[in-house]
């Protein structure tokens, strides 16, 4: 399945650059457990967090999919503006709950 | 305005970016693609920022802290709609052959991040005083 190389890289570069946005992503969501952790636990404050959590794990999904059609293809096409989407929505919506634990 | 919402509907409608214009080289696709991700980084960095100061100026006065941590995670949220907003943009203009559209965010982002960074100082010494 491995496709001719890519005298730049760039799909290497692309499937890297995806990662990189996944980690800053999980300490972002580590941030938001810690800030439960220190500030006292309650009941709205772990559902955020737990919402927090699975907004990551949507995201690693659809970077997980875009590094597989970047690996399988010697050609890979352009991102698909509903996989933009959806990512930059589980963003914004890290950052409505992060919003939610600081006030 | 008309464009911005015209640009709002391409987020969600991926074969609308296909009907215009020829597909460029995939290379340029990609590091639209890589561009568009740098500043998701940004968006989480700044996200990152505003529970941070949540979490590690505990002294601060409670409206300083709050209004500060809101302050970066709005940055954040602005910076992430405009990331797939500029995606959009430049993958359009790729396929058109125009111009790649050009942008007053950076320089925005910078002056709101400077604010904020000076702000941080002026609170972290006032704040510990007070």
């Amino acid at each position: 399945m491995t496709a001719p190389r890519d005298p730049g890289l760039q799909p290497e570069r692309t499937r890297l650059a995806w990662r990189r946005t996944t980690l800053s992503y999980a300490v972002a969501a580590v941030l938001a457990v810690r800030n439960v952790l220190h500030g006292g636990v309650s009941a709205t404050s772990v559902v955020v967090v737990a919402l927090c959590c699975s907004l990551w794990l949507g995201f690693l999904w659809v970077a997980h999919h875009r590094i597989r059609a970047l690996a399988t293809s010697a050609r890979p096409t352009a991102l698909a503006p509903r996989h933009t989407t959806a990512a930059v929505l589980c963003v914004v919506a890290t950052a409505v709950c992060a919003a939610a634990l600081v006030v | 305005m008309i464009e911005f919402v015209r640009n709002v509907r391409l987020w969600f409608a991926p074969d609308l970016v296909r009907e215009e214009g020829d597909t460029p080289d995939y290379r340029f696709s990609l590091a639209n693609e890589r561009t568009f991700l740098a500043w998701l980084r940004t968006a989480l960095a700044l996200i990152g920022g505003g529970f941070a100061v949540d979490q590690f100026l505990p002294d601060l006065r409670w409206a300083w802290r709050v209004g500060l941590a809101l302050a970066l995670l709005g940055a954040g949220v602005l910076c992430s709609l405009r990331a797939v907003n500029h995606w959009v943009r430049c993958e359009r203009a790729m396929r058109k052959g125009e111009d790649l559209p050009v942008s007053r965010f950076p320089a925005l982002l910078s002056l709101v991040v400077a604010v904020v960074a000076v702000a941080m100082v002026v609170v972290v010494l006032v704040g510990w005083e007070g």
